[in-house]
């Protein structure tokens, strides 16, 4: 298995009036084309991890790594320019409420186009057709009619496979997905959820998946990374999530509920410092 | 005093149980102060304000001439110097003296406004928003029919049929000014007019006129007061325009305004005459828009641009 | 809105037809009372706060008997309700009376001033929202950078300062000493005679019939001016794109946006820039009427012989036809940019078209 991405010691600090805000504090992992979860509360550091290799951290933030490196590319080493035409192309990312995440005054159909001209040298006729062709690739049933309508014209779920629609048109080879169907109803969540699974395995590609839901990552991922104040508590494959030994995971764990088992007083998370150190 | 003394006093004043009412007053006075003092510029705008009122209240003091009466033989349109430093008037008037009285007039006009014009807009206000329905809807329409009006313009007209002065000019801009205060007053009184704690009075059996009055009316004094803040350079700027009309206050009363108007007659040779005035309403409205700010950040957090 | 657009409205047609036309109503409503106040409040200011209206129409010098005819032809001896319904019948009508300076009918006076108050405060608006709205953009895109901070006491002195004591000083300085531009007027003296206005703009008009020398001079009497009005404009308009700009820029589509890859500049030009645009509509038909309104202090300094400085003539020679004709005028005038720039924030805004 070819390595996509490699992260070596990757940290996040934001200087502030108050101190120094360490988001991310030497996270390490690699990926190749699979699907890798990354679970933690909020706070953990999960989606600043996300934002970091997408190269979209607040200006006033700072990154540095050992090694942060995309198919042989030095990302913290790239020109901007470089970056960003990586962005969208080769890395894209999915963000997690469709509502705020398109823009309101342009119309869906120019918001897919956008991403593809970006990148691509095609005209104007064979863009829209592409646009279209992935409308129908999310499962949208009249592509035409949605290709024209506003963001909040739409439903929630109808934004979120628009919003894969954008993200992927570019044919990019790896996807960090940000909560993807955390703002959905959920009964769309599945729909959502099929619509990426298939995509991510039609095309080949690697998968960041950053979530809250240990459930739904283990279900959904090939590998977990538990997340917890900035740190990697442990890293273990979906299939062994049960004889995970971490107390945090084990605590995560301990939370879900189960048919069948009462559940007496609930069980509230354990945090323990040391496990930040 | 020790600083331990000192650190044992804000943490009283920062304490998450205040013991008593004031002790909780006065912690929220001192994050607000400090919050404000943070804000440099907001700070200069206090220290000019604060020079405004010593000022205008020490102007027999500082002025070195009659602010009204002049030497017509020897010193007309003299240009600045170390006698006059802002020079001289046609009428031979210091007018670094009629300036240093001039502020008691833009005292007079911003204050006199303010105290007209904010009870009102916070009476309608509230009214509309307890009472709500019909009578929500009138009031809130003439307030939005005033609002859609061009102030200066209506000041004018007002102030040209009450016979120009001073007082009308007051009178014409406390007029124009009370909408925007009646909205924000109606804004908050629906933000608050459902709350437990009304419901809690009401079932007490409080009247309405004693709802609005103590339990709704101290809510929107805060964002009241920075709006007031916020429009007292309007207001100025509102009087000094009428004043260069000739239909503020009149001669020889030194209203900045005035001022200019009669210095505009020499201002191709003698600038200073309408130069020094126009300074002044500058500096001190620049005051008071500092000031507003300052306060709009440190009151409001959620209103803050940075 | 595309051919596309137009049949995706056509499917929830009646559900949106409904709703534009309660808007249109509702609209209209707002219209007309606001106009029926303005009414209002003139007549009560000409009729009702003077305790004799006829000495403040024709003043106290006036003979006898024209003062009792005034009197009947006011009809100041009808009901005041009566009163006010033919003030607004006439007001309608566009009939204001006689000025007593002019003797022209009011609304003939104001026809001739009317084009000169556009102009100026078109040209101050566009010279305002040109540089005020990329100024606006630059300091929210650089924070807290030097030009931030430009932007920053540039709105600041704007608010203020008086205009017209900066008006005074630049007369002073680019009139008087450095002879930049020209004295306050509309034309030089020698083109008063010559040229014949059509349309009453004159930098249009000189244009138009290819007069060059006289659009050159039209320029160098409205130049300065209409800066002043720009500046005032920019200071409004800049420190509002500023705001406006930074709460684009954080939110969630624009982190989206260059996820996909876009430049800064099109990020900032087409996505943020494009959302502000629908407040940022207001805000400029907002500084435009505020110019409008402001014409009564800057043209009295350049001698502009707008509505504003008729107003003022007026205002010096009691003459309350004149002063509540030129205060309906601009009034109206008011009320309708404001009504109107309601209007286009919901056509500009796809998210209220809906209803």
């Amino acid at each position: 298995m070819s390595t996509l991405l490699e992260v070596d010691d990757l940290r996040v600090n934001f200087p502030t009036r108050t101190g120094l805000v360490q988001a991310v504090r030497g996270v390490s992992f690699s990926l190749g084309r699979e699907r890798l979860g990354i679970v933690g509360e909020s706070g953990s550091g999960k989606s600043q991890t996300g934002r970091a290799i997408m190269g979209l951290t607040p200006p006033q933030a700072e990154v540095k790594a050992k090694k942060l490196a995309f198919d042989g590319i030095d990302l913290l080493a790239a020109p901007a320019r470089q970056r960003r035409a990586l962005r969208g192309k080769r890395i894209a990312m999915i963000l997690q409420d469709p509502k705020y995440s398109l823009d309101p005054v342009m119309s869906i159909g120019r918001q897919i186009v956008e991403t593809l001209r970006t990148h691509e040298k095609v005209g104007k006729a064979e863009a829209r057709d592409r646009a279209l062709a992935m409308l129908e690739a999310v499962q949208i049933r009249d592509p035409a009619r949605v290709f024209d309508l506003h963001p909040h014209e739409v439903s929630g779920g109808m934004g979120q496979r628009a919003m894969i629609a954008m993200m992927l048109i570019a044919g990019p080879e790896m996807m960090i997905a940000d909560e993807p169907t955390s703002a959905l109803d959920v009964t769309v969540q599945l729909d959502v959820l099929g619509i990426l699974d298939k995509l991510v395995s039609e095309r080949g590609m690697g998968l960041i998946f950053i979530s809250h839901d240990l459930r739904l990552v283990s279900s959904f991922c090939d590998r977990v990374i538990v997340m917890y104040a900035g740190k990697v508590v442990e890293q273990l494959k979906a299939s062994e999530l049960r004889d995970a030994q971490h107390p945090y995971t084990r605590g995560l764990l301990n939370c879900m509920p189960r048919i069948g088992f009462e559940r007496h007083p609930l069980p509230v998370l354990d945090r323990k410092p040391e496990w930040a150190a | 005093m020790s600083a331990e003394a000192i650190q044992s006093r804000r943490d009283w004043l920062l304490s998450d149980r205040p013991a008593s009412r004031m002790q909780a007053r006065l912690g929220r006075a001192y994050v607000a102060w400090r919050r404000f003092s943070a804000n440099r510029l907001a700070f200069v705008g206090l220290l000019i304000i604060i020079g405004l009122l010593v000022v205008a209240a020490f102007a027999d003091v500082l002025a070195p001439y009659s602010p009204t009466i002049g030497d017509l033989k020897g010193s007309r349109l003299l240009a600045p110097s170390a006698a006059h430093w802002f020079g001289t008037d046609d009428l031979g008037r210091d007018i670094y003296s009629r300036i240093i009285y001039g502020s008691r007039w833009t005292l007079y006009v911003v204050i006199l406004v303010a105290i007209i014009a904010a009870p009102i807009g916070l009476l309608v206000g509230t009214v509309a928003g307890y009472a709500g329905g019909w009578t929500d809807a009138i009031l809130m329409r003439i307030t939005d029919i005033f609002l859609a009006f061009p102030k200066l313009i209506l000041a004018l007209a007002f102030v040209a049929a009450l016979g120009p002065g001073i007082e009308n000019a007051v009178l014409a801009i406390a007029i124009t000014s009370w909408p925007p205060y009646a909205r924000i007053a109606r804004a908050e009184t629906l933000t608050v007019r459902n709350s437990d704690y009304i419901k809690a009075v009401q079932l007490m059996g409080a009247s309405p006129f004693r709802i609005v009055l103590r339990h709704i009316m101290p809510l929107c004094i805060s964002s009241l007061i920075i709006r007031v803040t916020l429009d007292m350079a309007g207001i100025i700027l509102t009087a000094a325009g009428l004043g260069f009309l000739g239909l503020g206050a009149q001669p020889p009363l030194p209203e900045w305004g005035t001022m200019i108007a009669s210095g505009r007659r020499f201002v191709l040779d003698q600038w200073w005459v309408a130069g020094a005035p126009g300074f002044a309403i500058l500096i001190v409205s620049l005051g008071f828009n500092l000031l507003g700010d300052g306060l709009r950040d440190a009151l409001d957090p959620r209103s803050g641009e940075q | 809105m595309s051919a596309a657009e137009n049949q995706a409205a056509a499917g929830r047609g009646s559900a949106r037809a409904a709703a534009v036309a309660s808007s249109i109503g509702r609209f209209l409503v707002i219209a007309i009372t606001t106009y029926l106040g303005l009414l209002a409040v003139t007549f009560f200011i000409g009729r009702v706060i003077p305790i004799d209206p006829v000495l403040a129409v024709l003043g106290d010098r006036a003979p006898a008997n024209v003062i009792e005819r005034t009197r009947r032809e006011m009809g100041l001896d009808l009901p005041l309700i009566e009163q006010f319904y033919i003030y607004v019948k006439n007001a309608l009508n566009g009939d204001f009376g006689t000025s007593v300076l002019t003797t022209n009918p009011v609304m003939t006076d104001i026809r001739r001033a009317f084009p000169a108050t556009i102009e100026l405060a078109t040209l101050g608006t566009l010279i305002g929202s040109v540089i005020g709205v990329p100024l606006g953009v630059l300091a929210a895109v650089r924070r807290g950078s030097l030009i931030d901070q430009i932007v920053r006491i540039i709105g600041l002195i704007g608010y203020s300062v008086p205009i017209f004591w900066l008006g005074l000083l630049c007369l002073v300085l680019f009139y008087a000493k450095l002879q930049w531009v020209a004295f306050p007027a509309r034309l030089d003296v020698v083109y008063e005679y010559t040229f014949t206005p059509i349309t009453g703009f004159y930098l249009l008009d000189a244009a138009m019939q290819g007069q060059w020398d006289v659009f050159y001079d039209a320029f160098r009497h409205i130049i300065l001016p209409a800066s002043l009005l720009g500046y005032f404009s920019l200071a409004y308009i800049s420190r509002m794109t500023r705001s406006f700009m930074l709460n684009e820029l954080s939110q969630e589509y624009i982190v989206a946006a260059r996820a996909k890859g876009l430049s800064e500049q099109r990020i900032i030009w087409a996505h943020a820039l494009r959302n502000a645009a629908v407040p940022m509509v207001t805000v400029i038909a907002l500084s435009y009427a505020g110019l409008l309104e402001g014409s009564v202090l800057t043209e009295t300094v350049f001698s502009w012989p707008g509505i504003g400085l008729y107003i003022t003539n007026s205002l010096q020679n009691a003459d309350m036809n004149a002063v509540l004709g030129g205060t309906i005028v601009i009034g109206s005038v008011f009320i309708a940019i404001n009504l109107f720039s309601d209007l286009l924030y919901r056509v500009l805004d796809p998210r209220t078209k809906a209803g």
